[in-house]
């Protein structure tokens, strides 16, 4: 793999300077009601560390952008909160992270249960090979049997609320891989939000699409402020900038600065976060 | 100058290779086309009404056709494949989902490999001496064992190849709704692979309903009707293989319309799972 002989992502840095990481031993950043607190969360894989001691709560109903170079470990970060990792053998996770205050690391905690209040949408669209009204009746099917026109009822719902009801209502029974991929990216939405999650974490939603579906994809966040907590990570800073409310810039699996998005891109604490949004590193 | 030399001796020998590679591939399309034509030609005088609906008439005697063979073969394949798929389908599951990285995986892989590319005589020996010597008589069903034990591996392999093409972020995906993984696995995932699993199998027929050697030492053939699995059971293969050796002239013609009949079988089942293939790839 030509990524483990590259050399570390430290020598491209401008200006190496590693400072304590401001969240270390300090009271979190004050976000109002926290939907998610982390704890000092570490997480290693087949043993080695990629994330170190992060500290930081998500506000409940606000939008949160972690942004940073990759291999940074915000993806590895945000793939705790609804314990992905249990998939792979070797993914362990160290520390605590607090859904609505009760610790979701470890034993004791069901992650299909925890999965129905903590959505998440991929960066590669992923509708399934069915069609578009099973993809979006799927979450709601998993959850128990449901009465036929209630279940129309919420997948119309779910469409409309990822805007996909006037394109997709008259293609329902259409599969939906054949829609195309901002489509594609925005059934996955409905598909997520059908089963009213509280919380939805997005790794890199808009990183496959045009600029128009972005831009669509970024309406929806914005209205779902409020309604969900969400969790995005993304590379694209203006859409940091655009979307969220609080920004968190990691880096080398240490969460370097965390604030609200304004303070980040306009007067960031931290010598490397401004490195990285003024595109001098990352 | 010498470069200029070099270089055309460079386009000649690329001339050369073309050449001769082209006439390669033509030797190979002719000996093909020789062979399908033949068969086709000389098949299909045998083909008529009675080739499908009657029993085998004596040598000599005019009419016959070899309807329990081709019964016969349809049984044998239905029966191996109703035995491999399910073996397979779950051996290639485990393999694929849990046996990435276990020794158990890595063991059933390797003999898998071994068992799709073993002389198929040499499974027809194996079901002989387990089956057929113990029970003390040739049987359809020892045949279709046979035939199973051929089908197996391949169905196998094809399921994890396929199993192994979904996506990560696909499964992850349905976990992520929460779902279980059996859920998973039966609802997204064996649905995003069914055409590539479906083309396995559907090859592995294929495979399987041209052999004769494993038939000849479990199934053998017969004249009659088979009444169960238990007796010796007609096929079309193994028919060919006496006909064809006979020195009746219509038997010999029979023997053609059975290799007819069996080519154009394999021909179909093979393009349609190509087909089915090609068209899995474009979504």
């Amino acid at each position: 793999m030509s990524t483990d002989t590259s050399p570390p992502i430290r020598t491209r840095l401008h200006k190496p300077t590693l400072a304590p990481s401001p969240a270390l031993g300090t009271e979190p950043l004050d976000v109002g009601k926290a939907k998610i607190s982390v704890r000092g969360l570490s997480f290693f894989y087949d043993g080695k560390q990629a994330l170190f001691d992060n500290t930081l709560d998500i506000g409940e109903g606000k939008v949160t952008a972690f942004i940073g170079p990759s291999g940074c470990g915000k993806s590895t970060h945000i793939r705790t909160y609804n314990r992905m990792y249990d998939l792979y053998k070797g993914q362990e996770a160290k520390g605590e992270i607090l859904l609505d205050g009760k610790n979701i690391v470890g034993p004791g905690t069901s992650s299909l249960d925890l999965r129905h209040r903590v959505g998440m949408i991929f960066q590669k669209p992923t509708p399934f090979p069915m069609t578009v009204f099973d993809n979006v009746a799927y979450g709601l099917r998993l959850r128990g049997k449901m009465a036929k026109s209630e279940l129309e009822g919420r997948v119309e719902e779910a469409l409309k609320g990822a805007a996909l009801w006037e394109q997709a209502k008259d293609a329902l029974h259409h599969m939906g891989t054949d829609l195309s991929g901002g489509q594609q990216q925005r059934l996955c939405i409905a598909r997520a939000i059908a089963v009213e999650p509280e919380v939805i974490l997005m790794d890199e939603p808009c990183s496959a699409l045009d600029p128009i579906a972005t831009g669509k994809i970024e309406e929806l966040i914005d209205g779902f402020r409020d309604r969900f907590t969400i969790v995005i990570v993304t590379h694209n800073m203006q859409q940091a900038a655009r979307v969220s409310d609080y920004t968190a810039f990691f880096y080398m699996g240490k969460l370097v600065e965390f604030g609200d998005t304004e303070t980040i891109f306009t007067m960031p604490k931290q010598e490397q976060t401004e490195a990285y949004i003024t595109g001098r590193f990352g | 100058m010498a470069q200029m030399q070099s270089k055309s001796r460079r386009v000649n020998t690329n001339r050369m290779i073309i050449a001769v590679s082209t006439l390669a591939a033509l030797f190979g399309l002719v000996m093909l086309v020789w062979i399908l034509s033949d068969v086709a030609i000389k098949g299909m005088g045998a083909i008529n009404w009675a080739f499908f609906t009657e029993l085998p008439a004596p040598p000599g005697e005019e009419g016959g056709g070899l309807a329990n063979a081709i019964v016969g073969t349809l049984i044998l394949t239905v029966v191996a494949a109703v035995i491999a798929i399910p073996f397979g389908v779950m051996a290639g599951t485990y393999l694929a989902e849990f046996g990435s990285t276990t020794k158990l995986g890595a063991a059933t892989r390797y003999v898998a490999d071994i068992l799709v590319s073993a002389p198929s005589i040499v499974i027809g020996m194996f079901v002989y001496l387990v089956v057929v010597a113990p029970s003390g008589n040739f049987s359809g069903m020892a045949g279709a064992i046979a035939l199973a034990i051929i089908m197996i591996p391949v169905v196998t392999r094809t399921t994890e190849e396929m199993l192994r093409l979904v996506s990560k972020e696909m499964r992850e995906a349905a976990l992520a709704l929460g779902a279980p993984y059996y859920k998973m696995m039966f609802g997204v995932i064996y649905r995003a692979a069914a055409t590539g699993m479906m083309t396995g199998i559907m090859l592995a027929v294929a495979r399987v309903s041209g052999e004769t050697a494993p038939l000849l030492f479990t199934a053998l053939n017969s004249p009659y009707w088979m009444e169960s699995l238990n007796e010796p059971m007609a096929n079309l293969t193994v028919t060919l293989f006496n006909y064809a050796m006979s020195p009746y002239e219509d038997w010999q013609t029979m023997a053609w319309g059975a290799a007819f009949v069996i080519t154009a079988a394999i021909l179909i089942l093979t393009v349609t799972s190509r087909l089915l293939l090609m068209k899995r790839k474009r979504t």
